[in-house]
């Protein structure tokens, strides 16, 4: 962070909205009504997120919210989750997830370009595959997601 | 920048010891500042153990050969230079494991044996889960109680709490930690000793961190049980120690069997060899002992006053950065305390400070760290901390506190 270097991918990752959505996170909060909700919990660390979404006829999010206490990583893949699955069903949610899982174990540069653009603002975590025990911090929204998407709220 | 130096001995030159600390991390020299979790390693070290791999080496205690007697007399040494290390009164009452947790383990499991089912174990707040663990496996295998002490807001073991728990005359046990790894905070370990034993109780103390960081006295502290583990000591991992009373070893059960701790056996029953190999079953961890004896002599040409003066020095300058840090609160007041530190910082996850940290090959641990009931009693989810060693320098800590405060202009 010496501020003459060069970013390095620590500061790319926090800087590319991470720190601006885990401060002031855009879909903070629960769905009134909510027809799904799960959580996620990392016990090593305590880090927790619930998220509670509502669907439409064709079982497509409608409106999604997560609450989420946490590192500013795990704030943010919240918040940037949440935005990135609006519209989606489960299916389309469930290949996101694998993309988004493959890019932080396997690095940007082994990502397809297609699948970067599938998974758009989820591109700013891919840092994160230099700093292996920080990715369980961007998956665990995921694990709570799909846990909310779960007919028995469990993943 | 403009903090006052203390000045404690200067240890610099004892750096090129250390080959690791040469190394670059993510581009930027290495600022080890995680020891407490685990300590690098001196050359003579790495070279204790490699010669014996090289030159000198086959199974102990059982082979009629040269190679054999000769890496028992070396095995066999280090258990003199450990009951040195602690003051013990006899070489027969240390017992190697493969670590502190062991140890405990053990403790619980053959001391606990001999503990009715009314009586307890008392344990503090601020223990490493090593230390709270094995005292649960026991009570629920037993039914003996588990009692707790209170820490204080200032993080330090509340003497009135641990007197109430001792009151009744049931507790069995008193087992703490002589210096926390989370807070840094010293327990006055001869004072406890002295209330545990007026109360009818043993006493142990959990020294995975006290031994690393000052002269330990075990009979000056009139403790019962002492442990420690080697690789916080600048020594190997897979080796611990245990010593305690011979009598108490004599008493116990054993605790693992099989070979090596046996007198006679038949199948209609065995017989236990003398202690402390009572305690000793199987093939043990013989280069690591070996490298444990060569860490025991590093140090103790260091001399632990010398250590333990330069990481005061060292703490009391962190101290005085960390705390001018706008937003940084340290956990833990307690004015007797080692060369460890938590901290917060307002607004900012442990984690994040980390990973920023790691960034600038600053290591430094982030989270419980192994005590969860502490963290809780805190009310914190987790700290970021910073452990000194005798290799660690001032301007270490000066680069800490500099990269801290950017990362907390960074993330505010």
């Amino acid at each position: 962070m010496p501020e003459a270097d060069a970013p390095s991918s620590a500061e790319a990752l926090y800087r590319a909205l991470v720190v601006g959505r885990a401060r002031t996170p855009v879909f903070a909060g629960a769905v009134e009504g909510a027809d799904g909700a799960g959580e996620g919990a990392n016990p090593l660390c305590g880090d927790r997120v619930a998220v509670s979404l509502r669907r439409d006829a064709e079982g497509r999010v409608a409106e999604i919210r997560h609450e989420s206490d946490g590192c500013a990583i795990c704030v943010a893949a919240a918040d940037l989750m949440a935005e990135t699955v609006s519209g989606l069903d489960a299916v389309a949610i469930g290949a996101l997830r694998s993309g988004f899982e493959a890019m932080l174990r396997d690095g940007a540069a082994a990502t397809s370009a297609p699948q970067r653009d599938r998974l758009g603002l989820l591109n700013a975590f891919a840092d994160l595959h230099e700093y292996k025990s920080r990715r369980k911090c961007a998956t665990l929204p995921w694990s709570a997601l799909s846990a909310a998407l779960a007919p028995d709220g469990k993943e | 920048m403009n903090a006052v130096l203390p000045v404690g001995p200067d240890l610099s030159a004892l750096r090129a010891d250390f080959p690791i600390l040469g190394e670059t991390v993510r581009g930027k020299k290495l600022v080890f500042l995680d020891s407490a979790a685990s300590a690098q390693k001196p050359v003579q070290v790495i070279d204790a153990m490699s010669d014996a791999m090289r030159r000198q080496y086959a199974n102990v205690h059982r082979g009629l050969h040269w190679m054999s007697e000769r890496t028992s007399d070396v095995y066999e040494g280090v258990r003199d230079k450990v009951a040195a290390f602690l003051g013990a009164g006899a070489r027969e009452e240390i017992v190697f494991t493969a670590n502190s947790t062991a140890a405990i383990n053990l403790v619980a499991h053959s001391f606990g044996s001999l503990l009715k089912p009314d009586q307890a174990v008392l344990i503090s707040e601020m223990e490493h889960h090593a230390n709270i663990i094995p005292w649960q496996l026991l009570r629920d295998r037993t039914g003996i109680a588990l009692r707790v002490a209170r820490v204080t807001d200032r993080g330090e073991l509340d003497l009135d709490s641990l007197r109430a728990e001792l009151a009744d005359g049931k507790v069995g046990l008193v087992s703490v930690t002589h210096m926390s790894n989370v807070l840094g905070t010293v327990t006055p370990a001869a004072e406890i000793a002295r209330m545990a034993h007026e109360a009818g109780a043993r006493v142990m103390f959990d020294g995975s961190q006290a031994a690393v960081h000052q002269p330990v006295d075990v009979q000056a502290l009139d403790a019962d049980f002492y442990v420690f583990t080697g690789h916080k000591l600048y020594g190997p991992t897979g080796i611990g120690v245990l010593w305690a009373r011979r009598e108490l070893l004599e008493a116990m059960p054993p605790f693992l069997g099989g070979g090596d701790m046996i007198g006679t056996v038949r199948f209609e029953g065995s017989t236990w060899a003398e202690v402390p190999h009572k305690f000793e079953a199987g093939t043990p961890a013989i280069l690591e002992t070996i490298g444990l004896g060569a860490a025991i002599d590093y140090v103790q040409r260091i001399g632990m006053e010398t250590i333990q003066a330069h990481e005061r020095a060292l703490t009391a300058h962190a101290l005085q950065r960390l705390r001018a840090i706008e937003g940084l609160r340290v956990v833990g007041e307690a004015p007797e305390r080692g060369g460890v530190i938590s901290f917060a910082l307002a607004g900012a996850h442990a984690h994040d400070i980390a990973t920023l940290l790691d960034q600038n090959g600053i290591a430094v641990r982030a989270g419980t760290h192994c005590a969860e009931p502490l963290m809780r009693r805190l009310g914190l989810t987790s700290t970021a901390r910073a452990s000194f060693a005798l290799y660690t320098t001032s301007e270490e800590v000066d680069v800490l506190a500099d990269t801290l405060d950017r990362v907390r202009r960074f993330l505010a």
